[in-house]
């Protein structure tokens, strides 16, 4: 691989971490999200706080964490406490900026399905994991973020079941629903990024070097809208990528 | 009065067959000892309750204990689907009643602090509202918008696994403390095990460390390494291998049940468990120290 070749996880974690601020505090979870955050706080974002749902707070993983609960995210940490405070007292209280979130289906509206495939609840055609952090997270973090490769089957018109609010039935419906979360503010894919319009609806704002249109609208289950100002994302730096393959994750685990 | 005795005890005495369980421990701290005992001890029809099942219920639930699962996340963590208790819901074998993370910890809270049900937020993703009927809407009396109410769990059996603890029961754990004290407050009868047992003295070094008394606890087991594959903050770490060693185990029916024979229904108890994962992998799994600063309590 040439210095400047990069996989789709790069591209996708190397975006995501751009649209990290500094001085988030975000609600993380493991894998790729994990590498998003501690490559904006290495590189424009020094002040990032990192929250996981098993408690911790202002992690500073030594290592790779690999799963949401390793003993590395709780050594050196600023705080660590329970589940029930991590929900309550930092989620529901308002005390974070940013979730990163996943799911088998993502629809037009952003809406997340992480609990079954199929119509019927009780009769799952696919047992999914269910919601974990993700239903409160989606709907009290002020912003949200996807990460997920473009697929026809991850993006369905509409989510057989509606695991966390994305914009619901449109931007007007969550705004009823008075959920102090801003919602889905991008989903970012191996093709390129696609943003909430004024109605909610997912459309594709930019796009990743030598990806096309055509390929983002064959991989999307609706007919996907092309902002007028699609852009196209800047190429991942040599020092993002340095820092993702020699600092962050050193076997690659993540970053196929 | 000491109340440490043996964990086959424990599990004969604490244990009935259709009990509601909880074995404690976001990822870490997972009472796996206590897991593969009541396998050993053969008990049946359990309601088996865990935010994460973890390997730990799926283990249990290969092995025949479970008749309903409790849960609000069923994934093997950091590796992908935990296939028998998904199966078991694909294919209709096990009843479930699913609730989010923070829907599960409320349950706890309000079944810890001796509550009916705890309010929550509305999230506006209300599809497991209408799949769980137990998922209530409740009117503020003050006026404000309305909430979500979920009903309090207070499991017939807690398991919860702890660094230290004295032979009443008093616990110092630290880590990730996910929902051991819930789920010690909320639980009819208590067995913890610990990696140690020390003097009552020790304990009363550090009573800010003290998240479980022993006025809650029924039985105190001492049984060093009970987590593996999980871990112990300070004390060992986690097996990830075994994890995804699981991952393939857990493919096939027949792989699993050899896995139970060897490993659970062929060893006595924990100590042989651990004694045959053998060398290599106790040294994989060896922590090295980093200590706290002491704080200091004051002579008073």
């Amino acid at each position: 691989m040439s210095p400047l070749a990069y996989s789709s996880s790069e591209l996708m974690i190397v975006n995501a971490s751009r649209l990290l601020r500094d001085g988030d505090v975000v609600f993380v979870g493991v894998g790729q999200p994990n590498l998003a955050c501690n490559l904006a706080k290495r590189t424009h974002a020094p002040n990032l706080v990192m929250i996981y749902e098993a408690g911790v707070i202002g992690a500073e993983p030594a290592r790779l964490p690999l799963s949401i609960g390793d003993p590395t995210l709780i050594s050196g940490a600023l705080a660590v406490c329970s589940m029930y405070d991590i929900f309550s007292f930092y989620l529901q209280r308002g005390c974070v900026d940013v979730g990163f979130m996943g799911g088998a289906q993502i629809d037009r509206f952003g809406n997340i399905n992480a609990t079954v495939i199929g119509a019927d609840y009780s009769k799952p055609k696919v047992r999914l994991p269910g919601s974990g952090g993700s239903q409160e997270i989606a709907a009290w973090a002020n912003r949200c973020y996807i990460m997920t490769p473009h697929q026809k089957r991850r993006f369905p018109e509409k989510v057989d079941f509606l695991t966390s609010a994305g914009y619901l039935s449109g931007r007007a419906e969550r705004e009823a629903a008075a959920l102090r979360g801003g919602g889905v503010q991008a989903v970012v894919t191996d093709l390129g990024i696609m943003e909430p319009d004024h109605s909610g609806e997912l459309v594709l704002t930019a796009l990743h070097p030598q990806k096309t249109v055509e390929e983002a609208r064959e991989n999307t289950g609706w007919p996907l809208k092309i902002s007028d100002d699609l852009k196209e994302t800047t190429p991942a730096s040599e020092q993002e990528l340095a820092i993702l393959r020699l600092e962050l994750d050193p076997d690659g685990l993540y970053l196929k | 009065m000491s109340k440490l005795i043996s964990l086959s005890e424990a599990i004969a005495s604490f244990v009935q067959d259709g009990d509601t369980l909880y074995a404690a421990g976001f990822t870490h701290l997972i009472p796996f000892a206590a897991g593969h005992e009541i396998i050993r001890q053969g008990k049946k029809n359990l309601t088996l309750a865990r935010a994460t099942p973890d390997l730990i219920y799926d283990q249990m639930v290969a092995a025949g204990c479970a008749r309903k699962m409790v849960f609000s996340y069923i994934g093997n963590p950091g590796v992908g689907s935990l296939r028998i208790v998904r199966s078991a819901l694909e294919n209709g074998r096990l009843e479930w009643e699913e609730y989010s993370h923070f829907g599960m910890i409320s349950r706890l809270q309000a079944g810890a602090t001796g509550l009916p049900f705890m309010p929550m937020k509305q999230t506006a993703a209300t599809d497991l509202e209408k799949a769980n009927p137990r998922i209530k809407r409740l009117t503020d009396p003050y006026g404000g918008p309305d909430l979500i109410a979920v009903p309090a769990l207070n499991p017939d059996v807690a398991v919860v696994h702890v660094q230290r603890a004295d032979q009443n029961g008093n616990a110092h754990l630290w880590g990730i403390i996910g929902e051991q004290k819930e789920a010690a407050f909320a639980a009819k009868k208590v067995i913890l095990t610990a990696e140690e047992i020390v003097d009552e003295t020790s304990i009363r070094t550090d009573p800010n460390r003290t998240l479980i008394p022993g006025l809650v606890v029924s039985a105190v087991c001492h049984i060093p390494k009970a987590c593996h594959p999980s871990y112990a903050q300070g004390y060992y770490d986690r097996d990830n291998q075994f994890y995804l060693q699981w991952d393939q185990i857990s493919q096939s029916l027949e792989n699993t049940q050899s896995w139970l024979d060897e490993w659970v229904f062929d060893t006595k108890d924990h100590a042989e468990y651990w004694h045959k994962l053998g060398r290599q992998v106790h040294n994989r799994l060896r922590v090295k120290p980093r200590q706290s600063t002491p704080v200091n309590y004051g002579e008073y």
